[in-house]
């Protein structure tokens, strides 16, 4: 596929079209996550993946058979499945007796393994169990995370930026108001972290914007931190690096000062200030006669010019 | 007392305005952090586990949920509206949380070797119309493709030409002559390609030509006697047969013990080069530089010239090469042709120089 760069000639319109699509752009699309399960899950596990499978739908493939790989160790056959995919998200469900209910969340850069954080599950509450009305499918969520480790833990905030990447869905210009439905919930506390999924109503507040109500509507998890792999800072300064293209152009001689005032810096031409006009006055005109004997004999044909 | 019950109404407006503003205000000792193109929002304030535990856990995280999501949804409702059928939608900002790419920017595509040269003539593409007038069948059809104009392939008859063999069969022979175009064209494509990626290519003996020339002639007979199972080792040689020209040369050493005087004057001659301050002079590539320079110097003229003279000569150009079909490969005969006998002139004059 992309190790064969344009070598071998697509024969068709059709697979033409769908190699341009996996080709790297400039202004790229969603991340679409794989989720799979390893070589030995639970039932709870199993379930957890159904869930946030539910959670991401439009944008994420559920594998349904086994693979028994372990990220950690080996991550050549997770790179083979996001080229076969082209999927740069993923999540992996295992379950044994060293790692019990075990998810990790991993997200992967030119099909290299960037990140990765492994999470153990402690406490899950299905979708299916809370009985309450869903949010349709494919909703936008709003993102909170909430916690003082999401800002001065490393690994957490490795980690609030890959669940970000993970839940936040596509990129949008706009969004409905109404459609603003479903919220996901992150609170670091105490070493572990808690995900809870609400639908949030919008109740009449009096004034313009609403008050908000909520309901939960599940999955719900515990998570504890366990295992993480971290990509290097050269690594993800590679791959957070902007193009060029896409980056603002710089306009000339505007500039903002720390409050945001907008300044502007205008270049003139010298100017020229032998024809400045100043004060008139009767005293001050310039007489015919008077130009003559005053000024230098080099400029007196030009006055006589402008004149005639 | 109708004074006082303005003022009394007034006071109670105002009560009633800051109770519908509690039900929406929170307080937070610090700030949330909001980044209203993702819908994000990050609460940095320490959270009470007392309080937590205290509290069933549950309620707990549900009550910060709702203040945290009220004060995101305040800060989405700021935000200028529009009506967009029968919706209100509010337009979000850029993102401004930084997030990995998903794959590398894409890379511009190397030149091809005719985008370098017509770069380096400064010729430029021209577009050609879709549809041509077919004479034969009176009506417009596409320049190429499916049911193109004036198809050569589609003839019905051919008249043999005096010179070659009558029995040969001519429609075949058209065949064979553009099935050997397109798979010279696939092999320069993939000879850009490699050129792209800096993979060396391997030299492939020859390729089909309509005439070969004398010096093609040599190497094909030197790489068929070469083609054995013995590479050629016990082939023997014609009578009068020349040795091959410009096969590959092997390194020789010196040997290790022997002629010193010989080894001193080269030593010697190395550091006299070493320590003169004049560089050496390469007169081929002096040469080869200065035409390159003038070439180039041409072209941007060509192009400043102006756009009149360029339409006019594109257009001769069209006409003559129009009917053949194979236009192309025309101006790409007479091109390589030139190229080369510029080229070898280059070389023939920049050998006794480097010998």
């Amino acid at each position: 596929m992309t190790q064969l760069d344009g070598v071998t000639k697509p024969k068709t319109k059709r697979s033409k079209r769908f190699l341009e699509g996996r080709a790297p752009k400039l202004m790229e699309d969603g991340k679409s996550a794989m989720i799979m399960k390893g070589g030995n899950t639970n039932q709870a596990v199993t379930q957890a993946l159904k869930d946030i499978y539910a959670l991401k739908k439009p944008s994420a493939v559920l594998y349904k058979k086994k693979n028994i790989t372990r990220p950690f160790e080996d991550s050549t056959s997770l790179e083979f499945f996001s080229k076969k995919t082209d999927c740069s998200l993923f999540l992996f469900g295992s379950h044994n007796k060293k790692r019990p209910n075990n998810l990790i969340f991993g997200r992967l850069f030119d099909f290299h393994v960037l990140d990765m954080i492994e999470l153990g599950m402690e406490k899950y509450v299905p979708l299916s169990e809370i009985k309450a009305s869903k949010c349709p499918e494919g909703t936008k969520p709003m993102l909170v995370f909430a916690g003082e480790a999401f800002d001065v833990d490393a690994e957490h905030r490795r980690l609030k930026s890959l669940l970000t990447d993970f839940f936040r869905g596509p990129s949008v210009a706009a969004v409905r108001l109404a459609g603003l439905e479903h919220v996901l919930h992150f609170t670091a506390l105490e070493g572990k972290i808690y995900m809870r999924s609400y639908r949030c109503l919008l109740k009449k507040s009096g004034c313009r914007t609403p008050r908000i109500e909520l309901e939960e509507i599940g999955p719900s998890f515990d998570f504890v931190l366990r295992r993480s792999h971290l990509a290097s800072d050269d690594l993800s300064k590679l791959a957070h690096k902007q193009p060029k293209a896409l980056k603002p152009k710089k306009k000339k001689n505007i500039s903002r000062d720390i409050f945001g005032t907008k300044f502007g810096q205008v270049h003139m031409q010298r100017q020229d200030l032998s024809k400045l006009q100043t004060r008139k006055m009767k005293g001050l005109r310039k007489r015919k006669s008077q130009v003559v004997s005053g000024e230098p004999e080099g400029q007196v044909p030009k006055v006589a010019k402008t004149e005639s | 007392m109708a004074a006082c019950s303005v003022e009394e109404l007034l006071a109670k407006a105002e009560k009633e305005e800051a109770e519908k503003l509690k039900s929406i205000s929170v307080q937070k000792e610090l700030d949330l952090e909001f980044d209203i193109g993702n819908l994000l929002a990050c609460d940095k304030n320490r959270i009470e586990s007392r309080d937590f535990r205290e509290k069933k856990k549950e309620d707990f995280l549900r009550s910060l949920a709702r203040d945290n999501t009220q004060l995101l949804i305040n800060e989405i409702w700021k935000l200028p509206t529009e009506r967009v059928e029968e919706a209100i939608v509010a337009k979000l900002p850029e993102p401004t949380t930084r997030l990995p790419r998903e794959k590398p920017p894409p890379k511009p595509k190397p030149p091809t070797k005719w985008e370098q040269f017509a770069k380096l003539k400064g010729i430029q593409k021209k577009k050609k119309t879709n549809l041509v007038w077919d004479e034969t069948a009176k009506e417009w059809r596409r320049r190429w493709g499916y049911k193109r104009a004036n198809d050569e392939t589609k003839d019905w008859l051919i008249e043999v030409p005096e010179t070659t063999d009558p029995n040969e069969d001519q429609f075949a022979k058209r065949i064979k002559a553009k099935k050997e175009r397109v798979a010279k064209n696939e092999f320069n494509r993939l000879k850009n390609i490699a050129r792209g990626q800096k993979v060396k290519v391997p030299g492939v003996g020859l390729l089909p030509k309509a005439q070969q020339s004398r010096d093609e002639l040599a190497k094909a007979v030197s790489v068929a006697k070469s083609s054995t199972a013995s590479v050629g080792r016990f082939q023997d040689r014609l009578p009068k047969e020349k040795p091959p020209k410009n096969t590959g040369k092997k390194r020789k050493f010196e040997p290790l013990i022997g002629d010193f005087s010989n080894e001193k004057q080269r030593q010697l001659e190395l550091l006299r080069v070493l320590d003169s301050k004049k560089p050496k002079l390469d007169i081929t590539k002096a040469v080869n530089t200065q035409m390159r320079e003038e070439d180039r110097e041409e072209a941007a003229a060509k192009r400043k010239k102006g756009a009149g003279k360029k339409g006019r000569k594109a257009n001769t150009g069209g006409k003559g090469g129009g009917k053949a079909g194979g236009k192309g490969k025309g101006g790409k005969a007479k091109g390589g042709k030139a190229g080369g006998g510029k080229a070898g002139g280059g070389k023939r004059k920049g050998k006794p120089g480097k010998r």
